[in-house]
């Protein structure tokens, strides 16, 4: 993308204005979407998105710039920009020598989606709308979505690193809506990897909708929600959004480094019970959050978070681990080039407990089973933080009953985590995620076995 | 700007006779400062230009984009674009937009501080935000971020239906979170600023407002489960409006995904309730007087005493049910197609303060805060569900705060258990005003 002498002297150039540290980032990415809906293939799209970010720190401050244009006059004029921007007191040259480095590359793509027919892409998307509608009458509208992206990016920084990386991702994702007596019901599926077509070798487009069919239609006959605090078990796979909310987000250092997180000086100590451990692990190969390098070039790495319920450590970027005098985590990413970088999760797991699922429903007189998250919110300096029910039952004398309409449910992070008292033994990961914070978006995956918590506050209007 | 309604004239007169197509160009530049402990921690300033192609042959469509205002790299999106729409299944309603010859507003919302002002007079207004929240209020023990922010936009949109529109917005603001602490308990608070001139910026507001936001939480508790009325602040009731507004466009009602798709004229909300969708207020944030497809915006009426008005529609929304337009086409930028939606909604205000219309709550809480509108409100159903912080109101006085619940009801119903709209409207950062609202009947789940 860029070559490496080309690298030397735009990083020479950001350094001329007394900068300690610079950074190009630059990224060419190209992607495909096609979208069904109302039983019509409306579009089909595609982008290309192509530029370098630099980054330019004196003490505590970054100057950043950013430029579509990656000739090296185009590269200069950002890191002219960015240097002025950190307004670096000194001057002088200080030359820079990048060395390639054979950083992994998440290259294992069975069929690039470049190389896939469109027509077949379109396909998927009828089959899937076929197979949304036949799941039941009640079933009215379908929309289907098909997305493949092909992500190269290059790192080259004043440490002399240079680093690249090339990732794929593929997505399907289905949502139908059911109308009955008491009226609609949505339901929603997806499937995503960090992998090429061959997605659908394992995940049939067909299974994929009808599933999205069979929770709308489920939801027809749902009851309000019931309101107040009560025992929560949290399903296999897609639970894992709990985690990323009750404690991820306040496990990045960045939110520790300003106090504003509920888990800052707490390393070392018991924040979770002791069926938990947290891992976050940008190296889980194919899943959505998969990568070689993050976006500031460190390699993707597996990180124990939590331990047996002890805080064992947070996740850092570059700046924050160059702040405390250690190595970044491999949690610094970003959503595109013309976005700064900050501590991120990738793939953010709970490892297995030992006992059986049905034994934790059935340990369970009285309580709500989510079956699917869909989605959630954290505010990490208090703790608090919701995450919606998209499928959930009622659990009446240990069984699974009636079907619940649609809520949140608000906990308290560290409460929640230690009142984790039943952890399942049938680990699964979850559908692809998008994580938001500070306006960015990243793919992100996540997962869990069964697991109980012994209470929550379920949003409801029931009583 | 006349550089890029020349570009757009350029690829619309690439079209082929057979084919429509439309070009949409954008330009920005923006300038984002982050503040921290008195000190610069980042400076982002970046131009960035791109567009959106779009072609409809035989009634297909097919659309491409690129980040770039390159000729070659404009020629493979054109090519794209034509490829892609040889892949969508025809659709008689499927074009481009018509020129209606509605008079386009004259507004001023092109202001030019935001290009002029120098980038050192922008950092201080971000280290400035962060003064005053730490000095409002000695409980204050620091802030998450400070930050200014400013975007200055030109679009030009061309068509070959005979579309030539222009447009130049600029918009900056000043946001501030806060950590206010006492003992062990941490409590945020968020304060913003909002304008079309860094010189109509206000940090010292912008940081008493942070700081009073984050202290008033303070020993706040968790609240026993209960049905009961609440005071939407202006914040919250803005993000309600979002939401509401998403299922009255016209795309909803023609998929079967809008819960109001077939109540036309019927009363669904209070008749307190006056919804209104006006990108020709210039004190909104979304105003603009053109929308994404170039036609003129206006003032559209959703509900009106409470009964049902109308839905916003686009060119191809209106043309499939029948309507006009009602220049609502909306889109994320240049990566995207036209879509619909509403741009710039607001209640018509009451006539009392929040201080008067809590005066008449015997029983309720203030709400000041939600949480997970995305993941426990769906809009096709209408379950409503959010987390929430905010105040106890007590024999018409706030009192005590409390946190960790949740407010639950449906949407139908929250319309039409409207006790009252305040006059405090607030202009907000985004696509919705604020104004209190009270709202009886609405469970509150906690302990």
């Amino acid at each position: 993308m860029i070559d490496d002498d080309v690298c030397n002297r735009v990083l020479t150039a950001a350094l001329r204005t007394g900068g300690e540290w610079a950074e190009i980032f630059a990224e060419d990415r190209r992607s495909t979407g096609a979208v069904l809906d109302d039983g019509r293939v409306e579009e089909l799209s595609s982008g290309r998105d192509r530029g370098a970010g630099v980054r330019v720190v004196v003490g505590e401050t970054t100057g950043f710039a950013h430029t579509a244009d990656l000739s090296e006059a185009g590269l200069l004029a950002a890191a002219d920009a960015a240097a002025a921007a950190a307004r670096g007191g000194g001057a002088g040259v200080r030359a820079v020598e990048v060395a390639r480095r054979g950083a992994p590359v998440a290259e294992v793509v069975g069929t690039y989606p470049e190389d896939v027919p469109k027509g077949t892409k379109v396909e998927l998307l009828r089959q899937a709308d076929a197979a949304a509608r036949s799941a039941g009458g009640a079933i009215t509208q379908v929309m289907a979505r098909y997305g493949d992206s092909r992500r190269r990016i290059l790192v080259a920084n004043s440490d002399g690193l240079l680093a690249t990386d090339d990732q794929v991702r593929t997505m399907f994702a289905v949502s139908a809506v059911a109308d009955g007596d008491t009226g609609m019901q949505t339901g929603y599926e997806s499937a995503g990897r960090t992998a090429g077509f061959e997605l659908f070798d394992e995940h049939r487009v067909e299974d994929i909708a009808q599933h999205a069919a069979q929770r709308a239609l489920t939801k027809l006959s749902a009851r309000p929600a019931p309101s107040g605090e009560l025992p929560v078990v949290i399903g296999k796979g897609g639970g894992g959004v709990l985690f990323h909310e009750a404690c991820g987000h306040g496990l990045e250092a960045d939110l520790v480094a300003k106090a504003a997180s509920v888990f800052r000086d707490r390393r070392g100590q018991q924040v979770a019970s002791d069926v938990v451990t947290l891992i976050d692990d940008g190296t889980v190969s194919g899943e959505w959050g998969w990568f070689g390098i993050d976006d500031e070039g460190a390699p993707a790495q597996r990180n124990v978070l939590i331990e047996d319920g002890v805080l064992v450590d947070y996740m850092w970027d570059y700046l924050r681990a160059r702040k405390e005098g250690r190595s970044s985590t491999g949690n610094g990413r970003r959503q595109t080039y013309r976005h700064l970088p900050m501590v991120r999760m990738t793939n953010t797991y709970l490892t297995n407990g030992t006992t059986a699922p049905d034994d934790i429903v059935a340990a369970t007189d009285h309580g709500v089973f989510v079956a699917h998250l869909g989605g959630g919110q954290v505010n990490t300096a208090t703790g608090d933080f919701v995450f919606g029910m998209s499928e959930a039952y009622l659990i009446e004398d240990g069984r699974i009953t009636d079907p619940l309409r649609e809520g949140n449910l608000i906990g308290n992070g560290p409460e929640v985590l230690l009142g984790i008292d039943l952890l399942g033994d049938d680990f699964a990961m979850g559908g692809p995620g998008t994580c938001g914070k500070d306006g960015q978006g990243v793919p992100v995956g996540d997962g869990v076995p069964t697991l109980r918590v012994a209470k929550l506050t379920v949003g409801g209007t029931a009583a | 700007m006349s550089d890029l309604a020349d570009l757009a004239g350029r690829l619309v007169a690439q079209a082929g006779s057979d084919e429509h197509l439309e070009a949409y160009v954008a330009r920005s530049r923006e300038t984002h400062v982050r503040a921290y402990e008195g000190e610069v921690e980042s400076l982002t300033a970046a131009d960035a230009a791109g567009a959106g192609i779009r072609v409809v042959r035989d009634g297909r469509q097919g659309f491409a984009w690129a980040a770039s205002l390159d000729a070659d790299v404009l020629a493979e999106a054109l090519a794209e674009a034509r490829d892609n729409a040889t892949f969508a299944e025809p659709d008689e309603w499927q074009g481009l937009a018509e020129p209606d010859g509605h008079p386009v507003a004259s507004l001023d919302l092109h202001h030019p501080g935001v290009r002029s002002l120098p980038t050192d007079a922008k950092v201080d207004l971000a280290l400035a935000v962060e003064r005053a929240v730490r000095a409002a209020d000695p409980r204050i023990v620091g802030i998450e971020s400070a930050e200014y922010v400013d975007d200055d936009v030109e679009v030009a949109i061309a068509s070959t239906a005979g579309v030539a529109a222009t447009a130049s917005e600029s918009a900056c603001y000043l946001a501030v979170y806060a950590l206010a602490e006492d003992g062990d308990d941490l409590q945020t608070g968020f304060g913003f600023s909002v304008g079309r001139d860094p010189s109509s910026l206000d940090p010292q507001a912008a940081g008493a407002d942070a700081a009073a936001r984050a202290t008033r939480l303070l020993g706040a508790t968790k609240p026993s489960t209960a049905r009961t009325t609440v005071v939407l602040d202006p914040w919250v009731t803005a993000q309600l409006l979002e939401v509401i507004a998403a299922t009255l466009d016209g795309e909803s009602v023609l998929k079967g995904r809008s819960l109001f798709a077939e109540r036309l004229g019927e009363g669904v909300a209070s008749p307190l309730l006056t919804l209104l969708d006006d990108p020709t207020e210039s004190d909104a944030f979304g105003a603009t007087t053109i929308d994404a497809e170039g036609l003129a915006t206006r003032r559209n009426v959703l509900i009106g005493d409470g009964v049902l008005r109308g839905f916003v529609d686009n060119a191809y929304t209106g043309r499939r049910r029948g309507v006009p337009s009602t220049g609502s086409a909306v889109r994320a930028g240049f990566r995207s197609t036209p879509g619909v939606g509403t741009m710039a909604v607001r209640l018509v205000p009451g006539a009392r303060s929040q201080a008067e219309l809590v005066a008449e709550v015997a029983s309720g809480v203030l709400i000041s805060e939600v949480s997970g509108l995305h993941s426990g409100v769906n809009p096709v159903s209408g379950d409503f569900s959010t987390g929430a912080e905010g105040l106890r109101i007590r024999g018409g006085e706030v009192a005590e705060p409390i946190r960790e619940f949740t407010i639950a009801s449906t949407l139908q119903r929250l319309l039409l258990d409207v006790q009252a709209v305040g006059a405090d409207v607030e202009w907000l950062p985004m696509g919705a005003a604020g104004v209190s609202l009270v709202i009886d009947d609405v469970t509150v789940s906690g302990a």
